[in-house]
């Protein structure tokens, strides 16, 4: 690898790292900045990366459980009020599961945990309909030791901003 | 894919000797807690010219690997051979095997013709003098030299033991590379000892679970190919896909086909809720088997089609449970401490494989269809999702290893508990599903 390309990776981890999910599909700009602000850049309120790096854009879950802790509803509700601000936008709740447990079940667990983010953002007046879910069960941790400092880590349920209503 | 036509018969230009297969006094009884195994000699076979030679040794070993593989038979290395068998068809020397304490011994000859092998040979039970079983000859390509050696491991196998065997069998699995958090998945079909390994997908879609059909002509399998999980059925000779029409929106998986092959049982999700869902594949049509707020998953069939065992969280934890193949009251039947899951339901009937988590170790064990007699047959940081050889007496399942470095692996092991041993694959293999013998 030559240093121009060296640098040009080091960029992109760079980027990577500014988006926490490494999702692809994550935006990297926001929608209609208002001006004063670099639009899209965290310090934006009303750019994706100031809901993944400031609201929060992942709950975290007990061993087995899918219920919302009260740390977890506290980001859920940051979560609510900044998409009812944000109304352009839709989102997908990834849930995932530790890896202390069988596919099969863990497929169905996340989709627990995703679905009880959802619901909680709806009882907070985000219509369903822009937010889906959809589950990785242990397929996809984030951490890769395994201890519970990790596994904690990767019982979550991630809200990415997928697309704009507007388009 | 290969094709491959084995014909089958009976040698009759083979020197005709007395016949005691069913009565012979060499068996192997496999219930009665084999220790010791059974030792054996595969003198290379007898090539009938320079083309043929490479095949008769390649052949002649593979035979030994599979019968060295059960863990039920010890091979004696050529190097204690008294006799050296030049010609299929002369005499063989009893007392030269029984001096080294050869109890089973398998000669054959191997011809080919241009691209056609045709394999002979003939088992032995060296200390009565006596042929087990008739002569055999198998014809094919060289293309399939491998598929005729295991076919002749089959007939030791079962001749032997009175039980049906595996060799010629295939195993579908997961091939992984890379690290846990950029796990690259394929699936991927090899013969049941590792060999001959193709990739049916490529890594662009996290892919799971591949389950064979009966006929072992198609593969069930969940991919992640529109974004969320769904069931494809794929046919394995032309590396065909589809989807199949489970409901708009909503996540599919863990399917396994019905003993006829006619349809198929799953989980559907919906709203957070799984629960167990069956199709007609001819007419696309679901209906509902399960309607709790647990999870419902890991359904597979009784053999004669009757059942289905499947994994439940309905009482807190997840345990095992059997109802009517088309739905009604389930029966649990994990009572151990811990938490069961992926029940598999025996060829045979008898038992039910499973996966267990039990204070922070898991195990792939089996117990009776009504919950009794559990055993563990292996223990480690996760061992997952066992699938069973055709004839019910060897199973396969994923081994994952911890940490940051941690790597799946498919192993195998007895349902005695012995010969746990891993199954080498180029990379790494997880969600094996063993096919049944192929014709």
């Amino acid at each position: 690898m030559n240093l121009l390309s060296k640098a040009a990776a080091l960029g992109m981890i760079a980027l990577m790292a500014a988006c926490t999910n490494n999702d692809p599909s994550a935006f990297g700009a926001g929608q209609g900045g208002n001006g004063a602000l670099v639009p899209g850049s965290p310090s934006d309120p009303r750019s994706p990366a100031y809901f993944q790096q400031t609201v929060g854009d992942r709950v975290l879950f007990e061993v087995d459980q899918s219920t919302l802790t009260p740390a977890a509803q506290t980001v859920l509700q940051g979560q609510a009020d900044w998409l009812l601000a944000n109304t352009d936008f839709i989102a997908t709740i990834e849930g995932h599961a530790d890896e202390q447990g069988t596919r099969e079940y863990n497929l169905a667990l996340g989709a627990r945990r995703a679905n009880a983010a959802r619901e909680f953002l709806i009882s907070r007046g985000v219509a369903g309909n822009r937010l889906e879910t959809v589950s990785y069960g242990k397929e996809r941790p984030i951490e890769i030791c395994s201890i519970e400092e990790c596994y904690s880590k990767n019982r979550r349920a991630v809200t990415v901003l997928t697309g704009s209503t507007t388009g | 894919m290969m094709k491959l036509l084995i014909s089958l018969f009976v040698g009759l230009t083979l020197m005709s000797a007395p016949v005691h297969a069913q009565s012979g006094p060499l068996r192997l009884e496999l219930d009665q807690g084999i220790i010791e195994p059974l030792p054996f000699a595969v003198p290379s076979f007898v090539p009938d010219g320079p083309a043929a030679s490479q095949y008769a040794a390649d052949i002649s070993r593979v035979v030994a690997a599979d019968l060295t593989g059960t863990g039920l038979f010890r091979e004696i290395s050529s190097d204690a051979f008294i006799s050296r068998v030049s010609s299929f068809d002369a005499p063989v020397q009893f007392a030269d095997w029984k001096a080294i304490n050869a109890e089973a011994l398998v000669t054959g000859a191997v011809n080919v013709s241009g691209n056609r092998l045709t394999v002979r040979f003939r088992v032995w039970d060296v200390f009565s003098g006596q042929e087990l079983g008739n002569g055999l000859q198998f014809a094919g390509t060289t293309e399939g030299w491998r598929r005729m050696a295991h076919k002749v491991s089959d007939q030791v196998y079962s001749r032997i033991t009175g039980e049906g065997a595996y060799f010629d069998s295939r195993v579908a699995f997961v091939s992984e590379s890379g690290p846990k958090d950029q796990r690259r998945k394929r699936l991927a079909i090899m013969d049941y000892d590792g060999a001959n390994v193709q990739y049916l997908t490529d890594s662009a879609a996290i892919v799971l679970a591949p389950r064979f059909s009966p006929n072992g002509e198609q593969l069930l399998y969940t991919s992640y190919e529109t974004g969320q999980p769904r069931i494809y059925v794929l046919d394995v000779g032309r590396v065909k896909r589809q989807e199949l029409n489970t409901q708009e929106g909503t996540m599919s998986f863990s399917p396994r086909f019905s003993p006829d092959g006619r349809s198929i049982v799953y989980s559907l999700t919906q709203g957070g809720n799984t629960d167990l869902w069956k199709m007609d594949l001819a007419s696309g049509q679901s209906v509902r088997l399960t309607n709790t707020p647990a999870i419902e998953t890991a359904p597979s069939y009784s053999p004669d089609g009757s059942r289905i065992v499947f994994e439940s969280d309905r009482s807190g934890t997840p345990q095992l449970y059997i109802m009517p193949a088309n739905g009604g009251e389930a029966t649990r039947i994990s009572f151990g401490q811990g938490r069961y899951g992926t029940p598999v339901w025996s060829p045979r009937g008898d038992l039910i494989a499973f996966t267990k988590q039990n204070k922070g170790r898991f195990h792939i064990g089996v117990m009776r269809t009504d919950g009794s007699e559990e055993r563990l047959l292996t223990a480690s940081f996760l061992d997952e999702g066992p699938t069973w050889s055709p004839n019910g007496r060897v199973i396969m399942f994923t081994r994952e290893t911890q940490g940051a470095s941690g790597r799946s692996t498919l192993y195998s092991v007895d349902i005695s508990g012995r010969n746990l041993r891993p199954v080498r694959t180029p990379d790494g293999g997880s969600d094996p599903s063993w096919g049944p013998l192929q014709n």
